[in-house]
């Protein structure tokens, strides 16, 4: 199950933000910081999973963001990395080559795409 | 109403161009300023970009509470971009803990109920995001209706939103259950993955759902039905809409996959269904890009989890041992923990992957090397042990500090199970501590001590290898130790110069001396260190020939040392020279083998063992040894005591100690102890009487006497005992077993009683006879046992 979706850039700034269990406001700032400290210490050489907390974050970098995924421990790893490549797969189509900027200016957006804890999309072409 | 109000993105824009913290802070609060007069005024036409505005400001993290009220304004306001951001705040505002968010329930039902379907789709995805216990209560007789709704996007939302449901209130699975066998037919994939998934739900919560599911009737055939969609989806060709990198709908098929295990797991009928299935998917699946990986890799799981046949186990593992040959790291992460949690159940298929498992040692991805150690270290068995200790060393000697003392230990730990050898386990031992002396665990030394004392042929040989590794390096404190109690214990040996295992190793008299005195002095020894060298020098001097005077002088420097321990080792040895010269061969003979298991490392206690047995053959020396161990343990005031000397004592290595100790105190003479009547019926009488004899305080003998006032005999008179678990009960034979009547001759029995831990004494007797011509059997527990039978 999912627990949280982060997309940062490398400084740290949050471009998306998707809770699915309840957190408070500070508690959301220190995880967003923690997460944003672990994961870009990483580099090639490590694996896309890094065990945070009692959950697991999967993490995939496309040039300058961050797409973080937090899930259980026992969830299937591949599996979410396949889904954050989707995921970008879709937000290109929508905004035709997308950037940064995109999902700066238009995050009402993107936020509506995921929804309830699971992938509810296989379909690459229908965005409602 | 000041300024006007800004464009949501000329807001972003204007965020953005702040150059410092404090601008950006400035900028937001002015625009908060105006958000909030602008909610407080009142004004429909703009205030969805308001609310679009604050949304933005919160999510880079600044406080936006006052947007709530806004939010259920713009939700029930009809047009459709209020209503669109209004949900959007909603989520993201509006969380359980919020005292506003039920108001929002009405709206919600409202908006579900309709009818157009992007209304409709907007309410299920804000219920699905923040729905509450009570909101979803509620709802949930709407969100069912919608699941059979015509419209393809509206039921796969509703499919979603009912997941969230059960999440929340596991209860509403009454409400969910029944449509779920007619949404698996679905052909629409979005719908399907939700419904998959919401069985899923369903299972994992409530043990009645998965009894439901897993039956077979024909009306609902879950499994069948689950298996039938795999197989099309794997069997057909990439259809464009849901493949990804050639693999058709990999989401669905990993849920489906998941929901297979789930109600396969302890479930033959179940398993042997997707058997076939499994096998299928195992072996058509594109393996090249991460995507047939995924589903791969929960094909493997779902393999492990449920009953499945032999030969598809070996599949899985086979499966995880190609994953491991993949050149993506992920793969080799994900391959190796799922390797792990398999290597207990099938250790044999496992083993054939191990030399890949060893390759990935050297991995520079600490996470990764570290699960190949723990891997490889489950793997050691007795066949392959030399050559996975070579790899296991190789290892240890450049991986990171903090898995050094894991994979120290594990060596270590790997070596005692499976050694073939004695002497490849020193060796082993030795190589482990040389290298990483630092990071092992405290009774390694211990361990080893041991290991060479028991190994009698191999004693030269030890010393030898423990004399060169020290006189190379003697940083590493337990190989320091190791080798300073060998050469103390076995320097004639060394000395010898003959060894056929090792190449010749010429050493003198003060060679030996010099390093132990280096030992002694170096700023890198341990106290502890320092100790086990005094105490080898000691022992030097009786097993090197030649005089004593180097040894002589280096305890008398000692003798001041700062140090309370080494000054007091000092100060004795000191004292064993001068005075007790005659003694100090016996004293100092090579140790008897320690007992494993006991928690004894410290050389002081194993010496004042040792000692202790040797005094029964020379009573004067005991007063030395005795108040060195007395001295230490603080009991008498002074050497006054000790005039009253201890009576030998009987050589058992583990009661002497207490023995010493008991000494001092003046034996107690025994009090006696009162008689206890315990049980009368119908002229029968049963006491006990209890002697504690003075010279063994953990025994306890009772006296059962019964006696007979009535007028007819008692026969066939039997009396059982039983006590707590801690004691030990000897019964022994009675004097008869018919007690005459009348007040004639009393029947006695005789128990005794070992009390080691000084518990509490219970005790329960059971009595058989026959009186009167009636057979009697009583039980009963002995109450008011006077204290001192225990104490």
């Amino acid at each position: 199950m999912i627990r949280f979706i982060l997309i940062q850039n490398r400084a740290g700034k949050t471009r998306l933000a998707k809770w699915y269990m309840q957190f408070d406001d500070d508690e959301k700032q220190k995880l967003i910081e923690e997460v944003h400290a672990v994961v870009t210490v990483r580099d090639a050489k490590h694996t896309n999973f890094v065990e945070f907390r009692n959950f697991k974050i999967i993490y995939r970098r496309y040039a300058g963001l961050y797409f973080c995924i937090c899930v259980d421990v026992n969830d299937n790893n591949l599996a979410y990395l396949e889904a954050i490549h989707n995921f970008v797969e879709v937000l290109n189509e929508y905004f035709h080559n997308v950037c940064e900027l995109d999902l700066v200016f238009n995050f009402y957006k993107v936020k509506e795409n995921t929804s309830s804890g699971q992938t509810g999309q296989s379909h690459v072409f229908a965005v409602p | 109403m000041v300024a006007s109000s800004l464009k949501l993105q000329d807001l972003i824009q204007e965020i953005r161009e702040a150059k410092t913290q404090a601008q950006e802070r400035e900028v937001i609060q002015k625009e908060c300023a105006h958000i909030r007069a602008s909610f407080r005024d009142g004004d429909p036409l703009h205030s969805h970009r308001q609310l679009a505005k604050l949304l933005y400001v919160h999510m880079l993290g600044y406080p936006a509470h006052f947007g709530q009220m806004e939010c259920l304004k713009l939700i029930a306001s009809p047009r459709f971009t209020d209503k669109r951001v209004g949900y959007l705040g909603a989520m993201l505002l509006l969380d359980e803990r919020q005292d506003a968010h039920l108001l929002i329930t009405n709206s919600i039902k409202n908006d579900l109920s309709q009818g157009i379907e992007a209304v409709q789709g907007l309410a299920l995805c804000t219920l699905s995001a923040m729905g509450s216990a009570e909101m979803c209560r509620d709802l949930a007789p709407e969100v069912e209706k919608l699941l059979l709704q015509p419209s393809p996007y509206v039921r796969k939302k509703a499919v979603l939103t009912a997941v969230h449901m059960i999440r929340k209130v596991p209860e509403l699975s009454d409400i969910f259950l029944p449509p779920c066998a007619q949404l698996l037919h679905e052909r629409h994939h979005g719908i399907l993955l939700g419904t998959v998934t919401l069985i899923t739900e369903l299972c994992e919560r409530s043990p009645a759902a998965l009894q439901h599911f897993r039956k077979a009737l024909p009306s609902l055939q879950v499994v069948p039905q689950l298996v039938h969609t795999l197989r099309t989806l794997v069997m057909t060709g990439c259809s464009t809409e849901h493949s990804v990198s050639g693999v058709s709908d990999p989401f669905l098929q990993v849920q489906i996959l998941r929901l297979l295990r789930i109600l396969g797991r302890n479930h033959e009928e179940s398993s042997e269904t997707m058997n076939d299935l499994l096998a299928q998917v195992a072996t058509n699946t594109d393996t090249s890009r991460n995507a047939g990986n995924a589903v791969l890799f929960e094909t493997v799981l779902t393999i492990m989890d449920i009953r499945s046949a032999a030969g598809l186990r070996v599949l899985a593992v086979n499966i995880l041992g190609r994953f491991l040959l993949n050149s993506d790291r992920n793969i080799r992460y994900v391959a190796l923990t799922s390797l792990l949690k398999l290597v207990q159940s099938d250790h044999s298929a496992v083993q054939r992957h191990r030399p890949t498992v060893v390759e990935c040692l050297w991995e520079p991805d600490a996470s990764l090397s570290r699960r190949a150690l723990e891997l490889s270290l489950a793997l050691v068995n007795s066949s392959n042990v030399r050559a996975m200790t070579q790899e296991l060393q190789g290892f240890l000697e450049s991986c990171p500090p903090d898995l050094r003392p894991d994979c120290a230990s594990g060596i270590l730990l790997a070596a005692e199970r499976f050694a073939p050898t004695k002497r490849w386990h020193i060796d082993t031992i030795l190589r482990v501590l040389t290298t990483a002396g630092t990071y092992v665990r405290d009774d390694a030394v211990a361990n080893l001590i041991q290991l060479i004392g028991g190994a009698q042929e191999l004693h030269a040989y030890s010393v030898r290898r423990l004399y060169s590794a020290l006189a190379e390096d003697i940083s590493q404190q337990p190989l320091v130790q190791v080798a300073a109690w060998c050469i103390g214990e076995y320097g004639d040996l060394l000395l010898e110069g003959t060894c056929e295992e090792t190449e010749p190793l010429q050493v003198e008299k003060e060679e030996v001396l010099a390093l132990l005195e280096r030992v002694l002095q170096s700023q890198m020894s341990l106290p502890a260190t320092r100790g086990y060298a005094l105490t080898a020098l000691m022992k030097l001097s009786t097993r090197l020939h030649g005089d004593n005077n180097r040894i002589c002088q280096v305890m008398s420097i000692y003798g001041s040392c700062q140090d309370v321990e080494l000054q007091q080792r000092a100060v004795e040895y000191n004292a064993l020279f001068r005075k007790y010269d005659h003694l100090r061969a016996a004293v100092l003979e090579k140790m008897p083998l320690v007992e494993r298991g006991g928690p004894q490392v410290d050389e002081e206690a194993k010496e004042s063992k040792e000692v202790a047995q040797l005094s029964e053959a020379a009573p004067v020396p005991t007063e030395t040894q005795a108040s060195k161990l007395l001295d230490l343990l603080d009991l008498l005031d002074g050497p006054s005591e000790n005039a009253q000397h201890p009576p030998p004592l009987d050589p058992t290595p583990g009661d002497t100690l207490i023995h010493l100790l008991d000494l001092p105190c003046a034996p107690l003479p025994p009090a006696p102890i009162p008689n206890l009547k315990v049980f009368e019926r119908e002229g029968l009488q049963l006491n006990l009487s209890f002697v504690r004899p003075p010279g063994t305080p953990t025994l306890l003998l009772i006296t059962v006497t019964a006696t007979n006032t009535s007028g007819g005999d008692v026969t066939h008179f039997i009396c059982q005992a039983a006590v707590p678990k801690s004691f030990q009960l000897q019964l022994q034979a009675p004097s008869g077993d018919t007690v005459p009547a009348q007040g004639g001759l009393p029947m006695t029995q005789l128990l005794r009683i070992l009390n080691p831990n000084k518990a509490p004494l219970r005790l329960k007797l059971r009595l058989t006879y026959d009186h009167f011509g009636q057979s009697v059997q009583e039980i009963f527990e002995v109450n008011n046992l006077p204290v001192e039978t225990w104490q």
